[in-house]
């Protein structure tokens, strides 16, 4: 079997946290009933214009600032020309040889730690089609044009992806970008933040790509993995059973996992792309950029390497606590409370318990049911050797479940930690003396059955005993020492 | 007779309440009844309407307000949407379309108190310069009704030869205002591209379309344009410059104005037509102009560039007209695609036909550069030559057309017979520049134009010249037999 490469390319779709659309002043928020928000402009009514949200340039501006890319100081709007029914002009309004934003790139971490510059060739700006809607009516499809109009950023990566994990990482770096710029809210469920994926595949050491297919339609990190998967085993199977891909787009199937072919490049449209003669060429002045650069927030890579030196963190670490700005301040606000040297502690809790319950419930840093200084007080109480680590665990999920503070659950479950050396070692006696087979066992040689003693006196203790003191005690009593 | 008075003289009437704007939007209903039927100049008419708007203007009149245009009655060309009024843009797929907004210009004229009495018969999408290709049958031309007016906005220019309203307003993509203002006997204007908003007027070609006005004189059509004009920040295209006085400045002196002849204009222009210019020529003259030749090499490019041009917007522009949202759709579609097919099939004609099937080839992959690219660099070309020209000369004077009206089935076969009658409009439009017709003489007894095109936003110079010249001749107080 050869050893296969495989190539990707991305083309993510980021939809523009604007008020109003692209082209026209209807309001772009989401889930509203049908066709309300409208207009004729969107309707395409005889004898409307577009006019360019200037909210939206700078947001591409923005963007482009941020992966150090060219900004077109004149840029061009063009119409791409098909019908369907959810595209009321005939033409979608798009940007093709003059995009506004240029070469740039950004740097993803792997799993491995290694870190992998990825080319942008190229991000412009596009106004959304509609929705057509075919379940629930007899014989007929819907239309709802309330997304038609709505401004995207499209993200035109280079081929620079090696596998899915790589895309994956990509597409995550852009995901946190564009929430770090607030220029787009993430939203995948609701389509604000989709992809589309080039895949090829070519013998390892080849110079030229192989054929490639366009995966349409990947609206989760999970999918866009998957599809990827899935099509390179595609691909790589038909060619090692001597056939040819060819060029066409395939559209993911989430339920089956398949890709199916959706048209081929014979079939594809003649997009008539020429410059829309009624929106004129968009030319920036430096000023306007020089504005935008000065609205940049704190940058992800940034914010991470300032974590990764201010806080003696892994460079892993630090990029996991700056996915979003939200979670970084979540941390930053613990670690001030906490002070610097705990750092590392706080970290390990947003990472850990932290991120775990947010997943299980499924709900954003905003709207964490503990907060950061509710937690810094619980880690006080660690510090100060009130409750251990292992009882805090519990008093954090008894917190994200109650509402209560720490100090209120800690005390009203009788959870501080038992501190006093008489107390622990009665216990131990007592634990010993009830487990004659297992001491005689320990002293003849099996070591490990320091574990069970360690077990059979948190057990008698609810685990309250403070484990440092526990174990220097269990040591001397097993060893037969008096203590 | 109050069809034949200008904006002004009944603009004092109305203001010294010697009539109401009742009274005058009457008169051209009754004229309109009278004698639109053997013109077809009209699609749709708003009598009960325009008697409302101007019982309105009369009210605003009493209460002591003043305006150029207020309580005067005109025709809008159907190609500008009306709330509320069926705006066919003379084609089928249209013929049920009730607009649910004003265009712009619309608006602008009905704030200024103008009264609409109706909207005129056009080509269809304003593709056409004889207005045959109208769902609504042919607009007749009232100097002689076995003749075409010209088109596109033949129905606003038969409607003003004929005086059924005291100004008329029209789009001109190629000449569509200037050849059919020629071809009946009446003053045109097209103003700067980017002058007037495009907000509202279905679009045929976006770069080129620009709507104007129709007159009876220089004078009334300054009048007109001075409320139409000024940014539109609904169209990007329209341009923020201030808009002058147009009627203070009719009588800025010619006195050493620099007038440029066109030789590409001249060669093989027929000796009858080239005498009238010549005339004209004389006039200004006589009015202390100077007059030289000069060129535009590239300008007899002008038509299979605009045939280039034209068609791969409208090709576009056009697409909207599926059957999903509104306009005609067919019966019984089996499918989405039946839909489309048929829909356009059974709702454009022939011609709109034509042109976007021919913009659809010049836009396609492979035929691009050779036809849209190519067609954009000669537009540059022509537009460089204007401008060199306009180093030289204030304005460029020449013929509107090579000849007077032709007979109605005459040329409607041969599209490209038919092209070549906008072969000295065309060029405005390509460079955007501001052109205007007047009545200049006329050969076998039918109209002719005198054209006039200046630099950017120079419709005062071109007014003015064109006022002057109307004060010295009186061509354009002529009126065709049966319409006086």
């Amino acid at each position: 079997m050869a050893d296969w490469e495989v190539v990707i390319g991305l083309e993510i779709h980021a939809q523009l946290a604007t008020k109003s659309k692209i082209f026209s002043g209807s309001a772009t928020a989401y889930g509203a009933e049908p066709n309300t928000q409208a207009n004729l402009v969107d309707l395409a009514y005889p004898g409307v214009l577009p006019v360019l949200n200037a909210e939206a340039l700078r947001m591409a501006v923005k963007f482009g600032l941020a992966i150090g890319a060219t900004i077109a100081r004149r840029s061009i709007f063009a119409r791409k020309n098909y019908f369907y029914p959810d595209l009321p002009k005939g033409y979608q309004i798009s940007q093709y040889e003059h995009p506004v934003v240029g070469k740039g790139s950004l740097a993803v971490v792997l799993d491995d730690g290694a870190i992998k510059t990825i080319g942008v060739t190229r991000a412009h700006l596009e106004e959304d089609a509609g929705k057509s809607l075919h379940e629930g009516l007899a014989n007929a499809s819907g239309i709802d044009l309330n997304r038609a109009g709505t401004p995207l950023l499209e993200i035109v990566s280079e081929p620079d992806m090696r596998s899915a994990k790589e895309a994956v990482a990509y597409m995550k770096k852009i995901h946190t970008l564009v929430r770090y710029l607030a220029i787009c809210d993430g939203n995948m469920q609701e389509g604000s933040f989709r992809c589309d994926a080039n895949v090829s595949v070519r013998p390892r050491g080849a110079n030229k790509f192989g054929t490639r297919a366009e995966v349409k339609n990947l609206n989760s990190f999970r999918f866009l993995e998957k599809a990827i998967q899935f099509e390179v085993a595609r691909q790589i199977e038909l060619i090692e059973s001597g056939g040819k891909v060819v060029q066409e787009t395939r559209l993911y199937d989430s339920d089956k996992n398949e890709t199916r072919s959706m048209r081929s490049k014979e079939e594809a449209n003649d997009y008539r792309y020429f410059p829309d003669p009624d929106l004129l060429p968009v030319e920036i002045e430096q000023e306007f950029i020089d504005g935008v650069r000065a609205t940049l927030p704190e940058l992800p890579d940034e914010k991470a390497a300032r974590f990764a030196r201010d806080f003696a963190l892994s460079a892993y670490d630090a990029g996991v606590l700056c996915a979003s700005r939200e979670l970084g301040a979540y941390f930053e606000s613990l670690t001030q409370a906490l002070g610097t040297t705990h750092a590392k502690l706080a970290a390990n809790w947003v990472m850990g318990e932290l991120s775990s319950a947010l997943n299980r419930d499924n709900v954003d840093i905003t709207a964490a049911r503990v907060s950061a200084a509710d937690l810094s007080a619980l880690l006080g109480r660690i510090m100060d050797a009130t409750i251990s680590g292992k009882i805090a665990k519990d008093v954090f999920e008894a917190m994200w479940s109650e509402g209560k503070t720490a100090d209120a659950i800690i005390e009203a479950r009788g959870l501080r930690q038992i501190t006093d050396a008489g107390a622990i070692e009665s216990v131990i006696d007592a634990v010993i003396a009830a487990n004659p087979k297992q001491l005689a066992d320990y002293r003849a040689g099996k070591d490990k059955l320091f574990g069970f003693f360690v077990g059979q006196v948190m057990k008698a203790t609810g685990g309250k005993a403070n484990p440092a003191q526990l174990n220097d005690l269990l040591k001397a009593k097993l060893a037969g020492e008096s203590v | 007779m109050l069809h034949n008075l200008s904006i002004g003289e009944l603009a004092d009437r109305l203001a010294a309440k010697r009539i109401s704007s009742v009274e005058l939007t009457a008169h051209f209903l009754a004229r309109i009844e009278r004698l639109n039927p053997s013109l077809n100049a009209l699609i749709t008419l708003t009598a009960e309407q325009a008697l409302d708007s101007a019982a309105a203007a009369d009210r605003r009149l009493a209460a002591g307000e003043r305006g150029r245009l207020l309580g005067i009655p005109l025709i809008h060309k159907d190609i500008f949407c009306t709330d509320g009024v069926r705006t066919s843009c003379g084609s089928r797929i249209l013929d049920n379309f009730v607009a649910p907004y004003d265009a712009t210009v619309v608006t602008r004229l009905k704030s200024a108190g103008a009264v609409m009495l109706g909207k005129s018969n056009m080509d269809e999408f304003a593709m056409g310069s004889s207005n045959e290709t109208s769902f609504y049958g042919p607009v007749r031309n009232p100097w002689d009704t076995t003749r075409v007016p010209g088109g596109s906005s033949g129905g606003s220019a038969a409607a003003m030869g004929a005086r059924l309203a005291s100004f008329c307003t029209g789009t001109d993509t190629g000449g569509s205002i200037r050849q059919p203002a020629a071809l009946t006997g009446v003053t045109g204007i097209k103003p700067t591209y980017g002058r007037v908003s495009r907000y509202g007027m279905v679009a045929f070609a976006s770069s080129l379309d620009q709507a104007g006005v129709f007159a009876r004189t220089a004078a009334d059509a300054a009048a007109v344009l001075e409320v139409m004009a000024g940014f539109d920040p609904r169209d990007s295209t329209s341009v923020d410059a201030p808009v002058p006085d147009f009627p203070a400045l009719l009588e800025q002196p010619l006195k050493g104005l620099r007038i440029g002849l066109l030789r590409e204009f001249f060669e093989g222009l027929e000796a009858r037509n080239a005498a009238l210019i010549e005339e004209a020529l004389r006039v200004y003259r006589s009015l202390g102009a100077e007059t030289l030749e000069v060129s535009l090499p590239h300008l007899p490019l002008s038509v299979p560039t605009y045939y280039v041009v034209a068609p791969a917007e409208c090709s576009s522009n056009l697409s909207r007209f599926d059957g999903v949202r509104y306009g005609y759709r067919c019966a019984q579609p089996k499918d989405l695609t039946d839909l489309y097919k048929r829909s356009r099939g059974e709702g454009f004609g022939a011609e709109v036909k034509r042109r976007i099937m021919t913009g659809t080839y010049v836009l396609s992959a492979g035929y691009y550069d050779a036809y849209y690219l190519k067609a954009q660099k000669v537009r540059r070309l022509i537009t460089d030559d204007f401008r060199a020209a306009f180093q030289k000369v204030d304005l460029l004077i020449g013929p509107t057309t090579p000849t007077p009206a032709f007979a109605i089935g005459a040329k409607i076969d041969d599209p490209v017979t038919m092209y070549l009658n906008d072969i000295y409009t065309i060029g405005a439009n390509l460079a955007g520049l501001p052109g205007l017709s007047a009545p200049c003489g006329f050969i076998d007894g039918l109209p002719m134009g005198l054209q006039l095109i200046g630099p950017h936003f120079s419709e005062a110079r071109l007014l003015g010249a064109a006022h002057q010249f109307q004060r010295a001749t009186r061509w354009h107080e002529q009126i065709p037999g049966g319409y006086e």
